[in-house]
């Protein structure tokens, strides 16, 4: 019966729905886009390597100012120590710089890394060769260039065996790195590696901002860890210093992003609200209308409630089918943003479930004043409207 | 003594409340209707007829006064309890027909029986057989607006039938209808009532129309003017606020008492009430109702004819 009611005023009931439409629809687009992101930064932080510990002077903390580090190479030697094997350590000293090549340039990052980087992280390179342990000892101006800056300077060229240019100062491109994607809209292959003593000279310093290591099995990951923050405390008394596994990365990044994901499905939920503002409207319009046909039905035997069920179940039907129809709409343009375009969405079921008991419960609470309007009309008074 | 009243009203009275002034719309009517009685309700326009009519069929409730429908206590009841009561005992037909729109004859018929819980097969045969019983056998899918105003009125006439009720209330039914079909419609009425036993209660303007009622009653500023039924006595005896009631006739000069000659009408009488057939002497309405009706109405007509 309220079924028939809806077919009956399909083009207002169509536009009544569209509010409910928009509104779940968005919920489910930006929930998409939310989870997608989060999904993909999970997958590129594993992506790294398995049991890995970043070493960072001061705190992993959200909001946490960086610390200039004072960690110089001779710690990363105490390092090797307490872990007992060189080809498990890694360390950076990163700075963006110019790189020219030909008539080209590319502004990247150029990181001052050792030869073990590929061991420790996982990096897979297109062409080419990586690092040597001598390159790093002689400090050789060598280069390994990521995918973006060997597009940018060489367009059609291969890169492997020409000369470049760190602000100013001339490396040899010794090998490519298989491109990585994007990570949060920035280009992770947008970056270039040189020996970390090689870079230390570039940018006149003697210090690495941080040091990776790969723990042999997950069981003593902590105690390595402790270990290595205690030689690190005992070397620097007075400074702090942490050692963070990617499970507490992920842990910091999910938090950040799970907030994130709760903006956007609270924006699009406010969508959903005026949607259901939009229902009330509607209802109260269609009580009005229909006030003769309320009287007639009270006539013939219809209790308040029954009137006022029947306008509370069309309200209901009205945002339930919007619901699935904006769910329909939302995870077709989810996909087809993953498809098309930079930004991933990830359709999850309990984005969908909340968004269709979301518009359900709109049309409960929206429909509930005009169904009590409808169930108490006077059938007198109802019967004589218009 | 003849069966408990269908409905029953003592010195019942109705004042609506219009922007701080009272308006006694009905100031103490007392009537009974009984089982299969057939009762032309006259008056002028604002006199309080519909105003009755609403209270008599519980779909308002008295401001002074006592009304038993079906035998319970209007003011006893919850809007819920009205409601239901309503249902069981009451059928309405109005002027304006009010059938739903976009929704089939059969539908509309059946409504009544949505609210009584009965399974939606069920339905349609029960609201079927009604239209096949108001001459609309063919008719059953054609929504309103497909049909004309005597064919609405008809179905609007199942629509208070289905439920089988003790009491059909129709409030100028023929008001919205040319002459002929308005004709048809009323003896479609008047057979209804004679073959199925339901007590029939009619506002009415016409006077031959009125003549032809089994009883009569009058209205004027919301009181009873007149009862046929008071001086003679003999069904509502037990009624003492209708029977002492004088009898003056405000819009027909005839002497009240020799208004009802049992001649006029089949007697339904008081028989206990069967929903079975169609009346006696009266064949089975097709569609030829309308034509059929306008045949028969000269017959009491005539005998009103020379009275006034
Ligand atoms: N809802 C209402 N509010 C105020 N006055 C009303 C209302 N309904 C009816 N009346 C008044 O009550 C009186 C009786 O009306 P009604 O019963 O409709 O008369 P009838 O049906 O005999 O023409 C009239 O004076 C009318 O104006
Ligand atoms: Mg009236």
């Amino acid at each position: 019966m309220a079924l028939g009611a809806l077919r009956a005023n399909r083009l207002r009931s169509a536009l009544t729905m569209l509010g409910v439409i928009i509104g779940v629809a968005s919920v489910v687009i930006l929930v998409a886009i939310g989870t997608g992101t989060k999904q993909q930064v999970e997958q590129q932080v594993e992506g790294l390597g398995s049991n890995l510990l970043l070493v960072v002077p001061g705190r992993l903390d959200v909001g946490a100012a960086p610390a200039v580090s004072p960690l110089t190479l001779a710690d990363v030697d105490a390092v090797v120590r307490v872990v007992g094997d060189r080809d498990r350590v890694a360390v950076t000293v990163a700075s963006g710089a110019t790189v020219r090549a030909g008539g080209r340039a590319d502004f990247s990052t150029v990181q001052g890394v050792l030869e073990t980087t590929p061991a420790v992280f996982t990096r897979e390179l297109a062409r080419g060769r990586y690092l040597s342990g001598s390159d790093v000892d002689t400090s050789r101006r060598v280069a390994v260039l990521g995918a973006s800056v060997a597009r940018a300077l060489f367009p059609d060229r291969d890169p492997v065996g020409r000369q470049i240019t760190v602000a100013g100062v001339r490396f040899r491109v010794i090998g490519v790195f298989a491109p990585l994607g994007q990570s949060l809209g920035v280009d992770r292959d947008d970056e270039v590696h040189v020996p970390v003593t090689a870079a230390q000279r570039l940018y006149g310093t003697q210090r690495v901002d941080g040091i990776a290591v790969k723990a042999p099995d997950r069981e003593r990951i902590d105690e390595l860890g402790d270990r290595i923050v205690a030689e690190l405390a005992r070397r620097h008394p007075g400074t702090e210093f942490s050692a963070v596994t990617q499970e507490q990365i992920l842990g910091v990044l999910g938090d950040i992003l799970g907030v994130l994901t709760g903006v956007l499905a609270a924006i699009a939920g406010i969508s959903l609200l005026v949607g259901g503002v939009g229902v009330s409207n509607i209802m109260l319009v269609s009580v009005r209308e229909r006030t003769r046909e309320i009287g007639l039905r009270k006539a013939v035997g219809a209790r308040p409630r029954d009137i006022g069920v029947q306008f509370l179940l069309e309200a209901v039907l009205l945002t339930s089918v919007g619901g699935l129809t904006g769910m329909a709409l939302g995870v077709g343009t989810a996909l087809l943003v993953d498809a098309l375009s930079p930004i991933p969405a990830a359709i999850t079921w309990w984005s969908l479930a909340l968004a269709f008991g979301v518009s359900a419960a709109v049309g409960i609470v929206f429909g509930v004043v005009p169904a009590q309007r409808a169930g108490r009309l006077d059938p007198v008074v109802a019967l004589r409207a218009e | 003594m003849s069966a408990a009243p269908a409905i029953e009203a003592t010195d019942v009275s109705r004042t609506y409340q219009l922007d701080g002034v009272s308006v006694p719309a009905l100031r103490g009517v007392s009537l009974t209707v009984a089982p299969g009685d057939y009762v032309a309700l006259v008056g002028p326009s604002g006199s309080g007829k519909s105003t009755l009519m609403h209270l008599l069929g519980g779909l308002d409730r008295p401001t002074g006064g006592r009304l038993a429908i079906g035998g319970r206590e209007v003011s006893s009841l919850s809007a819920a309890e009205l409601a239901a009561l309503r249902n069981r005992t009451i059928g309405f037909v109005f002027q304006a027909f009010h059938l739903l729109p976009r929704t089939s004859a059969v539908e509309n018929v059946a409504l009544p029986l949505v609210y009584r819980g009965v399974g939606a097969r069920q339905r349609r045969e029960r609201a079927a057989a009604m239209l096949d019983r108001v001459g609309l056998g063919h008719r059953l899918n054609h929504r309103p607006n497909q049909l004309s105003g005597g064919e609405q009125q008809r179905v609007a006439i199942a629509r208070a039938l289905v439920t089988d009720p003790a009491v059909l209330l129709a409030d100028e039914p023929t008001g919205n209808l040319d002459s002929a079909t308005g004709a048809a419609v009323l003896e479609l009425l008047e057979r209804l009532n004679a073959a199925s036993g339901v007590a029939l209660v009619l506002v009415t303007h016409d006077h031959e129309v009125a003549a032809r009622a089994r009883r009569r009653i009058a209205m004027r500023d919301g009181v009873v003017a007149a009862d046929s039924a008071a001086p003679a006595g003999e069904r509502h005896a037990d009624a003492p606020a209708a029977a002492e009631r004088p009898v003056e006739l405000h819009d027909r000069p005839a002497s009240g008492g020799a208004d009802r000659p049992d001649t006029l009408v089949p007697a339904p009488s008081a028989e206990p009430r069967s929903a079975s057939g169609s009346g006696p002497g009266h064949p089975p309405g097709g569609s030829g109702g309308a034509t059929g009706a306008t045949g028969r109405l000269p017959r009491p007509a005539d005998d009103r004819g020379a009275a006034s």
